[in-house]
């Protein structure tokens, strides 16, 4: 009976999920570089590599995917909170994303430039307009599903095909290109860390203390979880589902600088395309219930990492980028219809009978 | 509807203010681009053939969102059946039987999105956004390049394609003193069928009447002896098919497939039915307010186009715009129908 209650234990964990996904992502990547004759474990090691734009930085296939799949990491915090609270998703982040990448190089380069190496406003002015345009689009989304109690995804869905459009105009149809290095510091490496996996670390570290250290993230689970009943208890529901969608948009801002830091130009039609999709799935992969209520924040950013990692291993594999989407759609599916009410009662069902079974 | 008199509540004026807003629009294209050609028959033809495919898919999600449901996989589901018809005819296969085998597909990945949605409870954004990956994908897994079919690939097709249906009456004059006469292409009289078909269907079906009643209370309706989950399914089944049927007329304008074909069509097709008056919680909306929805789209885009100084991207702005004033709109009626009730 003894190892029965244990395995219980563990698949009660709430990392169960995301962590399983992680390690299976492992295997394969072992088995197909044991499969391959080169070293098993040659997806684990790190070096340290010189080279002529960072100086000396880690190198290794996870420092990669800890630095590729950082937007995605900061976006999933937001969407979990937003998740959580008003058991919706926010399908807008990606365009918002672009929008807010396009501003801040539009204010870094001055309207209409197409190419500069120096910057026209300070750094810090184009860096907090960005943010300032991700927590506007963020109030914007808020105010429509909270206060005029509209479902999320519609909501949200105005700003899904508005705002790259809008990101396109202020850089007047064009690609802005910001060639400046203390521009494109954002996406490059601090000492021999990659600089956007700082950022995320420090963006999860600020989010996690808030939401420890004042009630906060109390009542957003509260709020999800009913927000009748919360607001009876004394809550203001309305406004925090509204401070959720703010701190989506915040984070959707800074996930939207770093990535055209990386490539140092705001491409409105590529930033973030797609991603708002990856940010859904690894709050779906975390372990976090769709529907709202509870949720498990270091459960969404293992869930991004892991996205991260299926996507650089597919790329291992061989598979294209534009085929990729297939495997995701697979995995996807697989994780929600694992968590559906008939296959659980279903699987509940079968354990039952098999106790039934042992007992007899 | 007693003694044939419309009865003027939320839905009636919410469908009366889409239809104006298109006369609105189009009389005000008119007025402003008339010297540019605006006024012939023919702008309001083409805006009909470039859109054959968004009404027959628009109609379909009408139909899912009528059930309280929604369907992002369109767009690549088009893409998908363009890419499958591409690829299919160069491989010699003939027009028809790749039709048949498309339509196939379709209704095999709608039950297979509707078994998801329907019997397993889970949330339909989150099976058609899966949907959409999966379409998006096959489509590169099918061919990467950009396939077009031309008249040596297939002249059956082909045919089909340039196929001029000519209208009798509005035609004019041309500078040159030629007559030219307004036409539409075979995939607007597919589409206009599917149109008609839908709205009998939602009208005076057992199957359409049932729609609204899951869609408007899905407790309710279990009560009353309809197999929601079935339902269900059945819509997502329906909403594939017509996408696919789409698919074939968005194929016949554009004679050819790609990866990036139809990005967010899905968007325009959900952006048509809010416009013409569907609710996105279920229960209310028909496919001739939709339509109307689906006519506003291509008028914006035919505006810009007309214009030529104005950026690409004003047409999706302004979609973006006019969705946000109608889903504020529709919130507000919601609220005084709750007001009224207490």
């Amino acid at each position: 009976m003894k190892p029965n209650l244990s395995w219980k234990k563990i698949k009660g964990w709430s990392l169960f999920l995301p962590v399983v996904a992680l390690l299976l992502v492992m295997m394969v990547n072992i088995v197909y570089d044991a499969v391959n004759g080169n070293n098993p474990l040659s997806f684990f090691v790190i070096t340290l590599q010189q080279t002529t734009s960072n100086g000396t930085i880690l190198y290794g296939r996870i420092i990669d995917i800890l630095n590729r799949g950082s937007e995605a990491a900061i976006l999933a915090i937001g969407m979990t909170l937003v998740v959580s609270s008003s058991a919706g998703t926010d399908i807008s982040v990606g365009s918002v994303m672009s929008l807010c990448a396009s501003f801040c190089c539009m204010l870094l380069a001055g309207y209409g430039v197409s190419s500069t190496t120096t910057l026209a406003v300070p750094l810090i002015v184009g860096v907090l307009g960005g943010l300032l345009m991700g927590a506007v689009c963020g109030m914007f989304n808020g105010t429509l599903v909270a206060y005029f109690r509209i479902q999320p995804m519609v909501a949200t869905l105005i700003l899904f095909s508005a705002a790259r459009a809008i990101g396109l105009l202020l850089c007047n149809d064009l690609i802005v290109y910001v060639r400046n290095p203390s521009y494109a510091a954002f996406g490059a490496f601090m000492g021999i860390f990659p600089t956007p996996f700082v950022i995320t670390a420090i963006c999860v570290a600020i989010t996690m203390v808030i939401l420890k250290k004042s009630a906060l993230g109390m009542y957003i689970q509260s709020v999800g979880i009913n927000d009748k009943a919360s607001r009876i208890a004394g809550l203001n529901s309305k406004r925090i589902i509204f401070l959720t969608y703010v701190i989506c948009g915040l984070f959707a801002g800074i996930a939207g600088i770093v990535n055209s830091s990386r490539i140092t130009s705001a491409d409105s039609n590529n930033i973030g395309l797609y991603l708002e999709m990856d940010a859904i799935l690894a709050v779906a992969l975390g372990g976090n219930s769709l529907g709202g209520g509870k949720f498990n924040l270091a459960g969404s950013i293992i869930g991004a990492y892991t996205i991260q990692a299926i996507t650089t291993t597919l790329y291992a594999l061989g598979v294209s980028a534009a085929q990729a989407p297939v495997f995701k759609a697979v995995i996807v599916i697989l994780i929600v219809a694992i968590q559906s009410e008939p296959v659980r009662n279903f699987f509940k069902k079968q354990s039952a009978a098999k106790h039934v079974k042992g007992v007899a | 509807m007693k003694n044939g008199k419309v009865r003027l509540n939320g839905h009636t004026i919410l469908l009366l203010i889409t239809i104006a807003l298109f006369v609105v629009l189009y009389a005000s294209g008119c007025i402003v681009y008339g010297s540019k050609g605006f006024t012939h028959l023919q702008t309001f033809c083409n805006i009909l053939i470039t859109n054959a495919g968004l009404i027959c898919v628009a109609c379909g999600l009408t139909c899912v969102m009528l059930t309280a449901g929604i369907d992002i996989s369109v767009g690549a589901l088009i893409a998908m059946d363009c890419m499958m018809l591409a690829v299919g005819m160069q491989k010699g296969i003939g027009a028809v039987p790749m039709i048949i085998l498309v339509l196939i597909v379709g209704v095999v990945f709608g039950a297979f999105q509707g078994y998801l949605v329907g019997y397993l409870g889970i949330q339909p954004f989150i099976v058609t956004m899966a949907g959409m990956f999966f379409c998006r994908g096959m489509t590169a897994v099918i061919c990467t390049d950009q396939v077009s079919i031309t008249e040596k690939i297939n002249p059956t097709f082909y045919k089909w394609a340039n196929t001029k249906v000519v209208i009798p009456f509005g035609g004019y004059v041309n500078n040159k003193g030629k007559y030219l006469a307004p036409y539409v292409r075979p995939g607007v009289i597919v589409a206009l069928l599917v149109l008609v078909v839908i709205f009998i269907m939602l009208r005076n079906t057992k199957f359409g009447r049932s729609l609204y009643a899951v869609g408007g209370n899905a407790q309710s309706a279990t009560m009353m002896g309809l197999n929601v989950k079935m339902i269900r399914m059945k819509a997502h089944i329906l909403s594939s098919v017509l996408c696919s049927i789409g698919g074939i007329c968005y194929c016949l304008n554009t004679m050819a497939g790609s990866v990036s074909q139809a990005t967010g069509l899905e968007m325009d097709a959900i952006s048509s039915a809010v416009i013409g008056g569907t609710l996105l919680t279920g229960g209310v909306g028909n496919v001739f307010g939709t339509f109307f929805g689906v006519l506003i789209n291509g008028t914006i885009s035919s505006i810009v186009k007309t214009n030529g100084k104005l950026a690409s991207s004003w047409p999706n702005i302004l979609t973006a715009a006019l969705l946000f004033v109608f889903i504020v709109i529709q919130s507000a009626f919601a609220a005084i129908r709750e007001r009224s009730k207490k």
